[in-house]
């Protein structure tokens, strides 16, 4: 358990939780890193770049994740995707769909 | 071959039945020495036996298909190109519904495309082609179906409708993936025999005869418009064998009994032997009963007859001149409308119409119009949904509604009367009305053609088809209008019996052989008579050998056959004498059951022609 690759704790706060577009908004972002991205959820390891994975955790508002990176730019990877869930999936657009 | 290697590895089946409940996570395939063998329903005769190719469609259920390993690079490579048109479409769908709704709507779209795009989806992808040797079909459909079954078992109600979304997606893949396959029925080099969940009567139409030795579809019943296409193809067909293509991959060997309505998947050495012995003795019928081609059609007593041919295809003529026949007594123009995009010009008609009197020169052409619903029209406005097309607007009806349609294709019939001994039959009349609003549309396009200085036949013999039982309860009221009716069996059984003839379930009430049906022809042939207006039967009954001797006895003396039942037919015609035929119907006629006549009928058959049964 050593080498235990770098990982954040993050909560979602987004009202409607992980759905499809924050879903598609994180796996695209941690698809522009090289490091390996891992989305932990009550035991459960999906892909971070993957959004079919992302949304198969199922993870509505209050819901604790972890996420892992391992590569040369991991701490960056982290660091981004945990804003990105920080500030709600918030981009300068409005609420997103329905 | 690769994929035999690759087949060779499996157990084998231990019981016929179970062949389709497989394990569908079970890698390994079907194979083995078993004997599986389907039935199905017998359309066209003749036996085939050969490589197979196996086409699948609705409903996108993928039957397991290995590709060889050398084509590992080409199947992934079809992956990518299939994934990269799905995105654009979705893209496309996304740019439109921006474009109307705003931004905020097009999000789901983005959604399907990021999932579409998803890499890991397609890690998964590769890993089944590559190490696992799928085809990109299989493992496309095994996991979506596997995200779906993910997705529907989140308690989260929007989550767990994303599965809609991916099964969308799948649809999408599986389109663009088995429009490739599909493309290869038009794009064969060697001969196969195609195996396919259905094939559309304009696909079968299509098919190369070059190359295609056979079909089985999964769907489909006697009568239905691809049976007919086949027998007029002359390569032995199956129909209606139920789900079977989960069982083949492509590229084995199987029989196609076309005569028994049999195909045998995976046949042994054995089998195989015994079939191609078959073969050689149909050839050699074949063979023997050529030698009736210049010899007339009459009866052993030397009542004359007349034995046409049915064709939907000018390219039929040369087969139906090959074995004697005495002309066209059916000339279907269905296969001008069918599949076509755009709806056929006046030329396009006229020159399948002159190809076909040009070479059949002195015996009659029987020209008979549209005969189908607005369904099978792909650029008909009027094509909207009905509940039941068979009642609704077809035939005649669809050619009286949409006239401009109707009037185009009179006018090339009527252009072309000059070229041989052409006559024009309207299709399922089933009033007076009907039939005298067609004769007004033909008389306009006549003056038109007149005013214009166009040559044709004024005195073009006009028919129609008797294949309403209105028709045939009134058709003294008809036959003052008519010069010759022609008697159609397939539909004629289909609204006296008040069966669908595709529908597996009540397909065994589907026989000419009904004492209602035998006696509706009964009466056409008697009114007919005494009114002295020829008749003919153009029906799939009139070409059927156990009802040769019944519909003479009955006093038919045309017969409208497939081209490939004219010599047996003819056979039959000519080992008979009308006393014996006049008994076998008298007879026939007092039976009260389907199978009791067509077993007797049988009987008597093989008592007069035992050579036919080989």
């Amino acid at each position: 358990m050593s080498d235990r690759p770098p990982s954040r704790t993050v909560t979602v706060c987004n009202p409607q939780g992980l759905h499809a577009r924050p879903a598609d908004l994180f796996a695209r972002l941690a698809g522009q890193f090289d490091a390996e991205i891992t989305v932990v959820k009550d035991g459960r390891r999906v892909d971070g770049k993957s959004v079919l994975n992302i949304l198969t955790l199922a993870a509505e508002v209050g819901t604790q994740l972890e996420i892992e990176a391992e590569g040369h730019d991991a701490e960056s990877a982290l660091e981004a995707l945990v804003e990105l869930v920080d500030r709600g999936f918030q981009v300068n657009e409005t609420t997103g769909q329905q | 071959m690769d994929e035999q290697a690759a087949w060779s590895i499996a157990e084998p089946t231990r019981n016929k039945h179970s062949a389709r409940s497989c394990d569908p996570n079970n890698a390994i395939g079907l194979g083995g020495a078993y004997v599986l063998q389907l039935q199905g329903i017998a359309v066209s005769p003749g036996v085939a036996i050969g490589e197979t190719l196996v086409i699948d469609s609705e409903g996108f259920r993928i039957p397991r298909r290995f590709v060889v390993r050398d084509a590992v690079e080409d199947e992934l490579e079809r992956l990518d190109r299939a994934i990269e048109l799905t995105g654009s479409q979705i893209d496309e769908n996304r740019q439109a519904v921006a474009r109307e709704l705003g931004d905020q709507y097009a999000g789901i779209f983005s959604a399907h495309l990021q999932m579409l795009r998803d890499p890991h989806l397609r890690e998964e992808l590769e890993e089944m082609i590559r190490d696992r040797h799928y085809s990109p079909e299989y493992a496309v459909s095994r996991t979506m179906r596997r995200y779906v079954k993910v997705f529907e078992a989140l308690e989260n109600s929007y989550l767990s409708q994303r599965a809609h979304d991916i099964i969308d997606i799948e649809k999408r893949l599986l389109r663009h993936l088995l429009g490739h396959r599909r493309e290869e029925l038009s794009q064969l080099t060697s001969p196969v025999l195609v195996l396919a969940h259905d094939l559309t009567p304009s696909e079968t139409a299509n098919l190369d005869r070059r190359f295609v030795q056979g079909f089985v579809t999964e769907l489909g019943g006697p009568g239905s418009h691809t049976a007919i296409v086949a027998e007029g193809l002359g390569i032995p067909a199956v129909v209606g064998t139920g789900p079977f293509l989960t069982d083949v991959s492509g590229g084995e060997v199987v029989i196609i009994d076309g005569d028994q309505g049999l195909v045998i998947l995976r046949p042994d050495e054995e089998t195989i032997a015994r079939y191609r012995h078959e073969a050689e003795e149909h050839r050699s019928l074949a063979a023997r009963l050529e030698s009736l081609r210049d010899l007339p059609a009459e009866t052993a007593d030397g009542v004359p007859l007349q034995i046409l041919g049915n064709i939907e295809f000018p390219y039929e003529v040369e087969q139906c001149a090959q074995r004697g026949a005495d002309g066209i007594g059916l000339y279907r123009t269905e296969f001008l409308y069918l599949g076509a995009k755009i709806e056929p010009t006046e030329e396009i008609h006229y020159e399948a119409y002159a190809a076909v009197l040009r070479e059949v020169r002195d015996g009659p052409v029987v020209i008979r119009t549209l005969d189908l619903g607005a369904d099978k029209m792909n650029w008909e406005p009027d094509s909207r949904e009905e509940k039941n097309p068979f009642l609704g607007v077809r035939s005649i009806r669809l050619s009286l509604r949409d006239l401009p349609l109707f009037r185009t294709q009179l006018r090339a019939i009527l252009r072309a009367s000059t070229l041989g001994n052409a006559r024009v039959m309207f299709p399922m009349v089933s009033t007076v009305k009907e039939l005298r609003q067609a004769r007004m549309v033909l008389a306009d396009m006549m003056e038109d053609l007149e005013d214009e200085g166009v040559n044709f036949n004024r005195d073009i013999p006009i028919g129609m088809m008797v294949e309403v039982p209105s028709a045939v309860l009134t058709l003294d009221d008809f036959l003052g209008e008519v010069d010759f009716v022609s008697i159609g069996t397939n539909d004629l059984v289909q609204y006296t019996l008040a069966v669908d003839r595709t529908n597996k379930d009540v397909v065994s009430l589907y026989s000419p052989a009904q004492p209602a049906v035998l006696r509706l022809i009964e009466m056409v042939l008697q009114t007919c008579e005494q009114r002295n207006v020829p008749v003919n039967l153009c029906g799939q009954m009139s070409g059927s050998t156990t009802y040769t001797m019944l519909l003479l006895g009955m006093g038919l003396r045309n017969f409208s056959v497939t081209p490939s039942a004219i010599p047996e037919i003819k056979k039959i015609c000519r080992s008979v004498t009308m006393s014996q035929c006049r008994e076998v119907a008298e007879h026939a006629l007092s039976l009260e059951s389907a199978d009791e006549i067509k077993h007797y009928l049988r009987q008597e058959l093989r008592a007069v022609c035992p050579e036919l049964y080989v």
